[in-house]
């Protein structure tokens, strides 16, 4: 929808000190949450389409996605062979309630910046053990772990002006054994949970991360495949609290979310689920 | 700066925070739509590079030196697109506000996306169809039959508008550029109850742009009603156009006019309003009692009967004695159903444009259902000379009952009248939800008993409606939801009681099913427990205890009505929908053990024509150019009233249809007409032209007869022609030998809605239901239904589709949900979710009783609202033969059905 405060855009090549953050500023991304809803408060976008940061970024290390990468270049991404958690990526980026379209606008970065329990990204990124890169006002960076940076619904690490640069996923983690499981209300809705297991092939440590059904992510560790009271008690004990909103209610979230928490036990242990 | 839209380069610039969406429309490629305005529905794709792309969610000048596509550009050197052409094939819409978004999406697939289409469609919302019109389009298929001479009644025949639609040059409300046009926006009410003491205009009045600000002071002190009916004395008057009270969150509290949608909107938010906070009510149980805030404190001239206890109306009636009844049954069910707040979510929000010419007459151009009576409305608000007042529609972008109420065009004409400029008002989606109309909540307790054998011994129903704030269509609803759903059963021995209640909520109005779908949830539902408990078939149950030719309908009174068996087919409707679920259709239940099925039917009756004074008019005249021209006042929303007015036209006079043209929905060039409601569109306005026709082939024959020379039986009229003793005259040259003679060939017939037939419905589903994450997958979906003769199946069975489709959304996925204040947590597409592509069970098995109604046009009885009734209880009573647990409401979300399995398997404490 038309943003009628917008007085003006900014649309600068490099983030230097000619951009002053001001109150009334917003980085400008893809967009598609922005434009989704009124801005009163907003003055001014800066637009981040002219840094060209790049979208992907394989490695000995891992994967790099710019913050401004698109859902859809991420979705495309030729991952290679032996990273056997790829798979996640794709169920991850299906798992957007908005349309395909909009993935092409849509960036990973403004989906963790948005921290909304439901953005798969935050989910991607927490299983994949991801690592937020901050720039921050002086121009330095700094570093957070994406279930650090995300700290409950809308609610982030960001102070106003700091800026998501890029998250890593580090190849360790990529080359893990995956299980994944969603629930929606509706067909190909937004998400009331969503889970994913992980196991280490080389340490053999599991770990079970929840968002959605949350309001913000949690990832779980255990040292190898724990036994199904071992898992509920810590269920039990780290989550105290389910999230609520027309999308599920508390209850149901922590229904749901035992009980595919126990399924990607059974998975990763491997036994038929 | 330059754009190149759909090949053509523009210098317009966009303001910074424009979005792409309403930047292509200012520069007048109106083909691109607003459903939601936040990247949900998807109206409003278009091509970015050739790649679809949401415009709404588009910073407009990141299209700069890129390529746009609208719907516009999509065909090339005169020839369609092929998706534009198979959407025509296969008739792939209904109102046709989605279609230019939902062509721009198909187009764009490639083969393996096609395999996929609830996920590569998922971002186009279509709230008419159900999809498979537009899933077979997208896969080719033909539905569409020929336009044979004289053949027309009973053919498959494609809306006249479909060109229009399909090209993105139909033309709906806001299509239209309009010179000088201010905007109007409304302030609205952050209290559910409220008083206003004060408003300073002073900061808004200084922002640029704005022109004027309104508050209750400034408008006249008028009382009346929002809902629109012939008799206004239907309806509670009980509104102003601004008032000192607010009574719900949403309500207008003061409306700014400027130069710029931005200047109305921060004027909106200059403005400073001191409020007294007043105590709300919520529940109608709680409004009811001593003590309770009292929302409507109006005297008799409103016409509340009991204004202090919050009772909008109150009926009770009974027959025979019911206690003496359930003395004798063998088996009693009691129950309290429930019934959520839904909404219609046309995509087409509400919106008026509103101007006066030279000569100082208003025009209002608005999306409704009832422009003529809309018109009454404005005169009477305004003092104003019916003749000075025009009214008219351009086509509509659904509806579902929801335009059927003035919610724009009071305060739009009263803009105008006063600025003297024109002026637009268009909801977003957001006031869609919080500040226009919703179904009626009710609360509905049941006791019926029955013998051994099925008979039903008493029948005893308490119906609460909440109306919210507003009382508009709570009264007339009450009737409805005591009426049909009551009558439906023979049983000697009937109570009713029902209260319509204010609240402070939104208003609650007219909506498909008026009434009907709640107390139907609920009836449905305590027969299908009483044949659980009797251990009868539920389709034997119902032949046990239905109505039939030769019984009087009776709900809560035995008097005489003017409802007759004009035809019936109910008898019919079961046997089909039973042998349907008999032969099956081999879909299987997922795999696993926590997959339970089960299977539920419903039926109901509905009059096939409002109960209330219902009239229309048709004109209907032989053109210069050969053709029919028929004026007739109904709208068209996507009802598809248009084709089937064309189709009685050809059908009487041997015609085709291609051969009428029609103009409609203009109360300046058409007679009057109730309003396109109650799908009074085929049948009432359809006997108009029914009469209209008839008269025409008259005076055509006489005509000849007197200007040949020749006797009336040697006279024919054949499709082009009228022919006598070897010689043809075309059409065209008759209107030619007529004027010449000072004659004109044009007739006008007046139809009336009584006395009223009935319809009836009957649903089935076969469905599976997970026991652990209370996911239902709809297995089989049947209905049938009794519309008398059809005269457009594939229209009929596309009405059909999009009910089942509507009630499907409003029991699995959709409920408008409030905080303690009575604020809408939800107001939007993405967290009120209708049906998608995906949730569509779009092979509903279509079968049509075959009747010819001794009333209706050519036999036809309604059928565009009435298959909405039975399928939330058809739905319910499957999920209770799966799982063996009642779900007493009618919101059947995966989470509830969760909840509800849990507590029934928690071990009773008693």
């Amino acid at each position: 929808m038309d943003l009628n405060t917008i007085g003006e855009i900014a649309r600068p090549k490099r983030l230097d000190k000619a951009i002053d953050w001001r109150d009334g500023d917003a980085w400008l991304a893809g967009g598609t949450w922005l434009f989704s809803e009124q801005q009163p408060h907003l003055r001014r976008l800066i637009d981040l389409e002219g840094l060209e940061w790049q979208s992907l970024v394989v490695n000995d290390r891992g994967l790099e996605i710019g913050a401004t990468c698109r859902i859809a270049q991420l979705a495309a991404l030729d991952a290679p062979a032996d990273w056997t958690a790829a798979p996640v990526i794709g169920q991850c980026c299906r798992s957007f309630l908005s349309s395909w379209k909009i993935w092409k606008t849509a960036s990973v970065g403004g989906n963790v910046c948005m921290s909304l329990p439901a953005g798969p990204m935050i989910s991607l990124t927490t299983a994949l053990e991801g690592k937020c890169t901050i720039l921050q006002r002086d121009g330095t960076e700094r570093q957070v772990a994406v279930e650090k940076f995300v700290t409950g619904n809308n609610k982030n690490v960001l102070k106003p002006g700091e800026l998501l640069r890029r998250i890593e996923l580090p190849a360790s983690a990529l080359r893990k054994r995956t299980s994944f499981r969603r629930m929606s209300l509706t067909h190909l809705g937004r998400s009331a949970a969503l889970l994913v297991g992980t196991l280490s092939p080389q340490d053999g440590v599991f770990m079970l991360t929840v968002s959605a059904a949350t309001d913000r992510p949690h990832r779980l560790e255990f040292p190898g495949v724990p036994a199904a009271d071992e898992l509920a008690a810590k269920l039990k004990q780290e989550i105290p609290q389910f999230f609520d909103d027309v999308h599920g209610t508390p209850a149901y979230r922590k229904h749901i979310t035992f009980h595919f928490a126990e399924e990607i036990r059974r998975e990763l242990s491997g036994n038929k689920p | 700066m330059s754009y190149l839209v759909n090949g053509k380069a523009f210098s317009e610039v966009p303001r910074p925070g424009q979005c792409l969406r309403t930047f292509l429309r200012d520069i007048g490629w109106f083909g691109v739509k607003k459903g939601c305005d936040a990247g949900d529905c998807g109206a409003c794709t278009v091509w970015l590079d050739d790649e679809p792309v949401h415009s709404c969610l588009i910073p407009a000048f990141r299209a700069e030196g890129r390529r746009v596509t609208t719907i516009e550009g999509l065909a090339s050197n005169g020839e369609l697109h092929p998706m534009q052409r198979a959407f025509m094939n296969a008739a792939g819409f209904q109102c046709g506000f989605c279609t230019a978004g939902m062509i721009m999406t198909a187009a764009s697939l490639n083969e393996e996306d096609r395999k996929d289409l609830p996920r590569v469609m998922k971002g186009n919302l279509c709230r008419c169809t159900g999809y498979h019109a537009i899933e077979d389009a997208i896969h080719g298929v033909k539905s569409i039959g020929e336009d044979l001479p004289g053949k027309a009644c009973g053919a498959d025949l494609l809306a006249p508008a479909a060109e229009g639609v399909v090209t993105g040059t139909a033309r709906y409300t806001l299509d239209t550029k309009v010179e000088g046009l201010l905007h109007l926006k409304l302030l609205r009410s952050p209290h559910a109850h409220a008083r206003i003491l004060a408003i300073r205009k002073d900061a808004a009045l200084a922002v640029p742009g704005v022109r004027a600000v309104y508050t209750w002071e400034d408008v006249p002190r008028r009382l009346y009603t929002s809902a629109t009916h012939d008799d206004y004395h239907a309806d509670p008057n009980d509104m102003y156009m601004l008032d000192n009270v607010a009574r719900f969150v949403g309500q207008r509290v003061a409306a700014v006019v400027a130069e710029s949608e931005g200047a109305a909107e921060e004027g909106c938010r200059r403005l400073e309003v001191d409020y007294q906070v007043l105590p709300a009510v919520f529940d109608p149980e709680e409004a009811m009692k001593d003590g309770a805030p009292v929302i409507q404190d109006k005297s008799a001239e409103s016409r509340i009967r009991r204004p202090g206890q919050n009772i909008l109306l109150e009926i009770h009636g009974d027959v025979g004695d019911v206690e003496k009844g359930f003395a004798e049954a063998d088996v009693i069910h009691e129950g309290t159903y429930t019934t959520h707040r839904v909404q219609h979510a046309h995509l087409e929000t509400h919106c008026s444009i509103t101007w006066l010419d030279e000569k100082h007459r208003l025009h209002v151009r608005t999306s409704s259902q009832t422009p003529h009576i809309t018109k009454q409305k404005l005169c009477y608000l305004f003092d104003l000379y019916p003749d000075s007042v025009r009214v008219f529609c351009e086509r509509v972008g659904g509806g579902f009952g929801g335009k059927q109420e003035v919610l724009t065009e009071d305060i739009c004409a009263f803009a105008t009248l006063k600025t003297g400029r024109p002026v637009k008002l268009e909801f977003t989606r957001e006031e869609q939800f919080i500040a226009s109309t919703t179904r009626h909540p009710m609360r509905v307790n049941m006791k019926v008993g029955a013998r051994r054998d099925g008979t039903l011994t008493a029948f005893q129903m308490r119906v609460v409606s909440n109306t919210g704030a507003y009382g508009n269509h709570g009264g007339e609803t009450l009737y409805a939801a005591c009426g049909e759903a009551v009558a439906v059963y023979r049983c000697p021995n009937k109570k009713v009681d029902g209260y319509t209640v204010y609240t402070n909520m939104v208003p609650s109005g007219a909506i498909r099913g008026y009434g009907m779908t709640q107390t139907i949830f609920a009836v449905e539902c305590a027969m299908d427990e009483l044949a659980r408990n009797l251990k009868i078939d539920p389709f034997e149950l119902r032949r046990i205890n239905m109505v039939k030719p030769g019984d009087q309908m009776i709900a809560e009174s035995a008097a005489a009505t003017d409802t007759e068996f004009g035809s019936y087919g109910l008898d019919q409707c079961l046997d089909l929908v039973q042998q349907a679920m008999v032969r099956g259709n081999g879909v299987k239940r997922p795999e696993g053990a926590d997959w339970l099925e089960g299977k539920g039917i419903a039926i109901s009756m509905h009059g096939a024509v409002p109960p209330t004074e219902h009239r229309s008019e048709a004109r209907l005249g032989l053109g210069d150019d050969g053709y029919y021209h028929l004026a007739i006042g109904t709208a068209e929303f996507g009802n598809g009233t248009t084709t089937v007015h064309r189709q009685i036209v050809a059908s009487v006079l041997g015609s085709t249809a291609s051969r009428v043209r029609v103009i409609q929905s203009d109360t300046d060039s058409t007679g009057y007409d109730t309003g396109a409601f109650a799908s009074a569109g085929t049948v009432v306005a359809g006997n108009a032209v029914r009469l209209a026709s008839d008269a025409l082939r008259e005076r055509i024959l006489d005509f000849a007869s007197k200007t040949y020379g020749v006797t009336r039986d040697s006279c024919r009229l054949e499709h082009d022609a009228v022919t006598y003793s070897n010689t043809r005259v075309p059409l065209a040259d008759f209107f030619a030998a007529a004027r010449k003679q000072g004659r004109q060939l044009e007739v006008v017939r007046k139809a009336y809605g009584t006395p009223r037939s009935v319809t009836f419905q009957v649903q089935g589903f076969r469905i599976a239901v997970n026991r652990i994450t209370g996911e239902i997958a709809i297995l089989q979906s049947v209905h049938g239904a009794d519309g008398g003769v059809i005269i457009n199946p594939m229209q009929c069975r596309a009405q059909v589709e999009g009910a089942i489709a509507q009630a499907i959304g409003w029991t699995l996925f959709e409920k408008m949900v409030f905080d303690d204040g009575g604020r809408m947590i939800n107001p939007t597409f993405r967290n009120y979710r209708i049906p998608a592509f995906a949730d569509a069970p779009r092979r509903t098995e279509v079968y049509f009783a075959d009747t010819n109604d001794a009333f209706g046009p050519l036999g036809a009885k309604s059928m565009s609202e009435a298959p909405i009734y039975p399928i939330a209880p058809a739905l319910a009573n499957a999920l209770t033969d799966a799982t063996g647990i009642r779900f007493f409401d009618s919101s059947l979300t995966p989470d509830r059905i969760f909840q509800r399995i849990f507590e029934s398997s928690q071990p009773s404490k008693a």
